[in-house]
């Protein structure tokens, strides 16, 4: 009786374990601004084509772009700005890629904030003591933030000031919980904590912030990658980013 | 190079004050835990023991949720004397002072329970105070176990990363302890600069399991 227990065990354990490199998967790998869109995405192209299975894989773009280069199994990355794709296909990680959405740079405050900051300008203010951006050593949202404070000639006057977050999604949590006074994100991550935190103002680009999608060239599943992403740029992926207040690319 | 000797000073610091908070809290916890008897003593230790099995990530959620800004610890020290802990480097020695307060909590309370009482009784009789008897009987009898569980709570506290993330955050030079600028330079793909840092950090390491493992067989030579 304990052997056949054991045995029953080794076998589901072997079940367990396998399940997942049987199933026909796609792993995504998309810039933390992209969650709420891409999980809705991943859902209709399941419903879609039945048998496939989508695994999203979230994070600061230039932290996924290490992850492939280093060989994460990944099929599709998606990233937040056209300088981590640059890389990647300096690389020669990627194959055709593609901009598939486009975003805007705001400043957020907690919802409850007194302040009113109207400008740039107003950050350099004691009034603002931190200002959360993603890192820009691997967040793209927070190089968008310190090029806008550089051009505005406003850098060095806020840096001390600056808390780096790990991605943008961490910078507005760092604003709706109000451990910081201000946060630079994308205008579709502040529309996803609209009760906790408010837009003080956007920020004009000097470029448009498009977002570039690519299918991994070591994948694979180029196949099943180029579906994909041909899914994404359908007019049915489109509608989901639309909704979620993603702009025409 | 500066940056990994500046996370290398802000880690030895952190894990030094931890270090020295846990050599008092568990000692005295400790000792009150393996001599007092009362209601709720087996729910206490559980409660206490907790950080040592609990996901770095947790106790961070509940640090930020009890000093966050909004939090009613970290309201009422914002409000009554302007501290805000949270992106500071005393906010990185608070997740790692509870991380490592088990590892010296936990041999403390064995050792102190571990001490013959007829050595207190005879130092009682012989008309020594109560403090007297903790501090020149009880402490020095029960010193090896609790400095066993001190050294492994530097180590800890040194490496103490996903609380320490979550609370400090990561600000090169103020709060980026060498744990966390590993992380930082793996995610930016500056290779050079991690295996700067691991390098450090493992010579760390190794000095502090050396200076162990030197210390402890004169204990026991001792004993």
């Amino acid at each position: 009786m304990p052997l056949r227990f054991d045995k029953w065990l080794l076998a589901a354990a072997m079940a367990l374990f396998g399940a997942s490199v049987w199933a026909a998967e796609l792993t995504v790998s998309a810039a933390a601004s992209l969650t709420d869109a891409f999980r809705e995405i991943a859902r209709g192209y399941e419903a879609q084509h039945p048998g496939a299975r989508v695994l999203l894989n979230f994070g600061a773009s230039g932290a996924l772009l290490q992850q492939i280069a280093k060989g994460a199994p990944v099929d599709v990355f998606a990233s937040a700005d056209q300088e981590t794709m640059d890389q990647a296909q300096q690389q020669d990680l990627i194959a055709e890629r593609r901009d598939f959405t486009r975003n805007a740079l705001v400043l957020i405050l907690p919802a409850d904030s007194r302040l009113a900051p109207g400008a740039l300008g107003d950050l350099a203010q004691d009034g603002v003591k931190r200002i959360a951006i993603g890192n820009p050593a691997v967040a793209p949202i927070g190089r968008y933030a310190r090029r806008a404070l550089e051009n505005a000639k406003l850098w060095t006057a806020v840096e001390s000031k600056i808390i780096h977050a790990q991605n943008v999604r961490q910078a507005l949590d760092y604003v709706a919980r109000s451990e910081v006074d201000a946060g630079f994100v994308f205008a579709t991550d502040a529309a996803v904590m609209k009760d906790k935190v408010k837009v003080a103002f956007k920020v004009a680009p000097d470029v448009p912030m498009r977002y570039p999608i690519a299918r991994i060239a070591a994948s694979p599943n180029a196949g099943e990658a180029k579906r994909f992403v041909a899914y994404v740029l359908s007019p049915a992926g489109q509608a989901v980013l639309a909704r979620h207040g993603f702009l025409q690319p | 190079m500066d940056m990994a000797w500046s996370a290398l000073g802000l880690s030895l610091k952190v894990a030094g004050w931890a270090t020295a908070l846990n050599l008092l809290l568990g000692v005295g916890v400790g000792f009150l835990l393996a001599r007092a008897r009362f209601p709720g003593r087996d729910l206490l230790d559980s409660l206490l023991t907790l950080p040592m099995v609990m996901p770095p990530t947790v106790l961070g959620y509940y640090l930020l949720v009890v000093l966050g800004r909004r939090g009613w610890l970290g309201s009422w020290l914002q409000e009554s004397f302007g501290i805000n802990l949270i992106f500071t480097w005393q906010g990185a020695v608070i997740a790692a002072t509870i991380v490592a307060f088990p590892l010296v909590f936990k041999p403390a309370r064995a050792a102190f329970e571990a001490v013959d009482g007829q050595l207190e009784q005879a130092a009682r009789v012989l008309g020594v105070a109560e403090i007297g008897i903790f501090f020149r009987v009880t402490l020095p009898l029960a010193w090896r176990g609790i400095l066993a569980g001190v050294l492994l709570a530097f180590a800890r506290a040194l490496g103490e990363f996903g609380a320490t993330l979550m609370i400090a955050g990561s600000i090169p030079g103020k709060t980026q302890t060498l744990s966390v600028a590993v992380y930082e330079a793996v995610q930016a793909g500056q290779d050079e600069v991690a295996s700067t840092l691991v390098l450090v950090t493992s010579a760390v390491c190794i000095a502090v399991l050396m200076a162990a493992g030197r210390l402890a067989p004169g204990r026991i030579a001792n004993r």
